[in-house]
């Protein structure tokens, strides 16, 4: 049966692969590539989310940019002083074009900050700056309100936008530099950026074509891509077939159940990086009077393997996690390793004279970060181990959210990156004691507060000198760890994938921003 | 027969009037759109903003009312991801849904009429019993699993060499058992725009490539289950008494078989065909997802994702008027073979 389906399947293949037509070779370099979801908007400042900043390195150009080591690459800036405590002053290239032909000049780079001191999603992030000034042409002072140690961090955000073009109205009247997040705007639909491409054609959800801007001012930059056409595939299944059947060049994220088959295959080439998205769990002191008690929440951190999760359910596709800080970052502390003992869990279990265990809720999403249903499981399973009952439910994305904010569940499952790249990120979001008027502690479903810890992190984003300031972040992950504040489970891991030609490895990082300008593709 | 059509048209406004009710009624577990809509670092003060806004915040009367108010006039609102009106949004992937469920139901007619008659007459043939068998198969298999191995049958292709390859015989069966691959795996690739909206994929070869796929994968949903709808009406009309007649009149075999006995055996499964097409568009959330067909399907799928709230009502009420729309064809389809049925209902 199955023989004959084959045979007749093979037929009808050979039937069919004669039918397609012939690819016309082309004299230019064109990359098809693949990501889960394509950018929601062309305004750059619309969403503070991986696609809009994916999409900004490919049709903008930032200040500076991170390079690998997460160290500081100049891009329209080419250096930076310390004026002062709460002055910086940045020198800017004097020799670049805006798609629209406008020239690139210090004005540019004020009108973006303001901009971004205006939209929704960036404004947070932007509110250490209190003014920035153009000096002249080539040269901007940014203030600060008061000393800020990681202004460059935010430069990393800051792409210049062609002021010229987007001021004014537009056909509807509008202004073309509002940022509309329900709607039509002008700048989700135009873009004048100074980046290496330009968008030639955007079909929401089917496809956008980029083309090599022709003036683009980094003629140091190895990139010989000529046109990359985007497409969504969001289904995973999908997106590794259509790599594999050579109709796309590059894809990501790679899955992790297809790891193994995208390896062994010979036209293609995997690579993997340890992430900076570290997935944990937060046990609720509010809801739950046990998880006040330290030795409590010491247990429940001793009785979840971290290394197996990572090891046997993330398939080594998962960095174990002990802190919030990966590798790179300030705060990061390198003696902290994961402490799974299950004897000293059960021990600690005893002393706090919770011998019998108790029972508690948890909630996890089911389709946003990867496994994170599965790594749910795992847990509960875990804490049956130590007597804890767990009672767990899983929601799609689109619900949990809510659900998270409301605190609905005793133990709550959460995945977070730091926009800053930085150490002090993670506990403003997730450890510090929450304050609804200051936003602070926003994601904290633990209730945890330790205002020692607050003060520490609030003199470190105070603190210029680095290395100083990185003490002090370190101090703060090892009290978060001695007194288990949360269970951290893993970094997840990236993984993308492309045709042996397209020699992906040089532009990719840990921040997931491919460099896709300076990506070369070589003859087959 | 015009009141007949009022009457459908009246139909099929409440139809859409009771899908916008329950559809509005169950976006609050849907979940906040606000969240796909903002970064994760955004504050509660800006959420509230945009959530007030948008007029989320209002009860839910007032936004129905406010919704049913701007649907009359054919507005039926913005789509939060798409950031157009959802009618425009749906226009655009309209045609790659419509164009997908015509080349199934192509297929599905080409073969399941050739294929029922054949095991109807011939029931006891060894290739009857093979279709039957593999109806079977095809109708347990779900569609998702199907795409799947199509696409690594036909797409990325298989290499096997279960039978020893440094024999002649042996390496052609592995040959003909492996396939190269290369039918594209996603997509439409470059359909050809014939007007407005509409891009063809039926205008160029390499736009029915990509159709293939998606199509087969499609009709093996209802292909087994239309062989056997009309081998058993051909069986039960082959045995009624006007085909003795005819037989016993010496009529050929071949215009009894498809001139008077085929006419009859498709009344019921016109009926049947009718709600199923229908369906297929149900179906097409699936193969559009695994072939990333960019149609309403997919487009659907994004929208719960995405909790889209209008852009799922909209789809909701317009796939509703799409089965009022081809139940009203099949009934006129049904006048036209069986004169005797009178469409307004009034006795013949």
């Amino acid at each position: 049966m199955t023989l004959k389906k084959t045979l007749l399947a093979s037929v009808i293949g050979a039937a069919m692969t004669t039918a397609v037509l012939p690819s016309v070779a082309s004299a230019e370099t064109s990359l098809r590539m693949a990501y889960d979801a394509d950018p929601v908007s062309l305004d750059i400042h619309e969403q503070l989310s991986g696609g809009i900043i994916q999409l900004s390195h490919m049709t903008f150009d930032p200040l500076v940019r991170w390079n690998k080591d997460l160290s500081f690459e100049p891009r329209l800036a080419t250096g930076w002083e310390q004026v002062d405590d709460t002055t910086m002053r940045m020198t800017l290239r004097d020799d670049v074009e805006f798609h629209s032909g406008n020239t690139f000049s210090a004005e540019d780079v004020v009108w973006t900050i303001e901009r971004l001191k205006r939209s929704p999603d960036f404004k947070a992030i932007f509110e250490p700056i209190e003014s920035v000034t153009a000096i002249d042409d080539t040269t901007v002072e940014i203030t600060t309100t008061k000393p800020y140690p990681l202004l460059l961090n935010l430069a990393t955000y800051v792409f210049p936008m062609d002021s010229a073009f987007y001021s004014g109205t537009d056909a509807d009247g509008d202004p073309k530099d509002e940022i509309v997040k329900n709607g039509n705007s002008f700048a989700s639909t135009h873009v004048s950026g100074t980046g290496p491409y330009v968008v030639t054609e955007r079909q929401q959800g089917v496809r956008i074509t980029f083309d090599r801007f022709d003036d683009y001012w980094d003629e140091e930059s190895p990139g010989n891509v000529d046109e990359i056409v985007m497409t969504p595939i969001s289904e995973n299944a999908t997106r590794v077939a259509a790599l594999l059947s050579g109709d796309v060049d590059f894809i990501a994220p790679v899955p992790p159940n297809d790891l193994d088959r995208v390896r062994e295959d010979e036209d293609v080439q995997l690579v993997t990086m340890s992430g900076t998205r570290i997935i944990l769990f937060h046990m609720n002191q509010e809801r739950v009077e046990a998880f006040q008690d330290p030795k409590v929440r010491q247990a429940f951190a001793y009785a979840i393997n971290q290394e197996g999760i990572a090891d046997r359910l993330m398939k080594g596709f998962a960095t174990p996690a002990a802190q919030f800080s990966p590798e790179g970052y300030a705060g990061h502390v390198e003696s902290l390793e994961p402490r799974y003992d299950l004897e000293k869990a059960k021990q600690l279990m005893v002393d706090a004279g919770y011998e019998d265990g108790f029972e508690i809720t948890m909630m996890a999403p089911n389709n946003r970060y990867v496994n994170d249903a599965k790594i749910a499981q795992a847990v509960a399973a875990m804490l049956a181990r130590i007597n804890v009952t767990v009672d767990l439910k899983t929601l799609p994305k689109a619900q949990y959210w809510g659900e998270f904010d409301e605190r609905v569940a005793d133990m709550m499952m959460i995945g977070w990156h730091a926009d800053t790249e930085d150490s002090a990120n993670f506990h403003e979001y997730l450890t510090a004691c929450p304050d609804a008027d200051t936003g602070a502690g926003q994601y904290n479903a633990s209730n945890y507060c330790n205002p020692e810890l607050d003060k520490l992190v609030a003199e470190a984003n105070l603190e210029i000198d680095l290395e100083k300031r990185a003490e002090m972040l370190q101090q703060v992950e090892q009290t978060l760890y001695d007194d288990a504040a949360f269970v951290p489970l893993h970094w997840q891991d990236l993984a993308w994938a492309s045709a042996s030609n397209v020699n992906i490895e040089p532009v990719l990082n840990v921040m997931n921003f491919p460099y896709l300008g300076d990506l070369v593709i070589t003859d087959e | 027969m015009i009141a007949f059509l009022i009457k459908r048209l009246y139909h099929a406004l409440l139809v859409m009037f009771v899908i916008s009710i329950i559809a509005f009624a169950i976006q609050d577990n849907l979940g906040d759109p606000i969240q796909q809509m903002v970064g994760q670092s955004v504050p509660e003060s800006e959420r509230e903003a945009l959530r007030e806004e948008l007029g989320l915040n209002d009860p839910f009367l007032v936004q129905y009312l406010r919704f049913a108010g701007n649907a009359v006039q054919f507005d039926f609102g913005y789509s939060y991801t798409f950031n157009q009106p959802t009618t425009e949004v749906i226009m655009r992937h309209l045609p790659a849904t419509l164009e997908l469920v015509a080349a199934s139901t192509f297929l599905i007619i080409a073969l399941s009429v050739p294929i029922g008659v054949y095991s109807a007459i011939r029931p006891r043939a060894w290739l009857s019993r093979f279709f039957m068998g593999v109806s079977i198969v095809g109708i347990s298999i779900p569609v998702f699993l199907t795409a799947i191995v199509l696409i690594q049958i036909f797409a990325i292709g298989v290499s096997v060499a279960p039978f020893p390859a440094d024999t002649g015989w042996g390496a052609w069966l592995n040959e003909a058992l492996s396939t190269d691959g290369g039918m594209p795996a996603y997509g439409r690739g470059d359909p050809v725009n014939v007007f407005g909206t509409w891009d063809s994929n039926f205008a160029s070869l390499e736009g029915l490539t990509y159709l293939v796929l998606p199509a087969v994968s499609l009709a093996s949903i209802m292909l087994p289950l239309f062989i056997r709808l009309i081998r058993a009406e051909m069986l039960e009309v082959l045995q009624s008494e006007y085909v003795k007649f005819a037989r016993a009149k010496g009529i050929s075999l071949r215009r009894i078989y498809f001139i008077h006995a085929l006419k009859n055996t498709m009344l019921p499964v016109i009926t049947v065909g009718g709600v199923q097409i229908g369906t297929l568009v149900a179906y097409t959330i699936l193969t559009e997802t695994v072939f990333q067909w960019p149609g309403m399907g997919l487009m659907f799928l994004n929208a719960i994702q995405r909790s889209d709230v209008p852009l799922i009502v909209t789809y909701l009420m317009i796939v509703g008027l799409i089965f009022v729309i081809t139940n009203t064809l099949v009934d006129l389809i049904y006048g036209l073979v069986n004169p005797t049925v009178k469409l307004t209902g009034k006795p013949a």
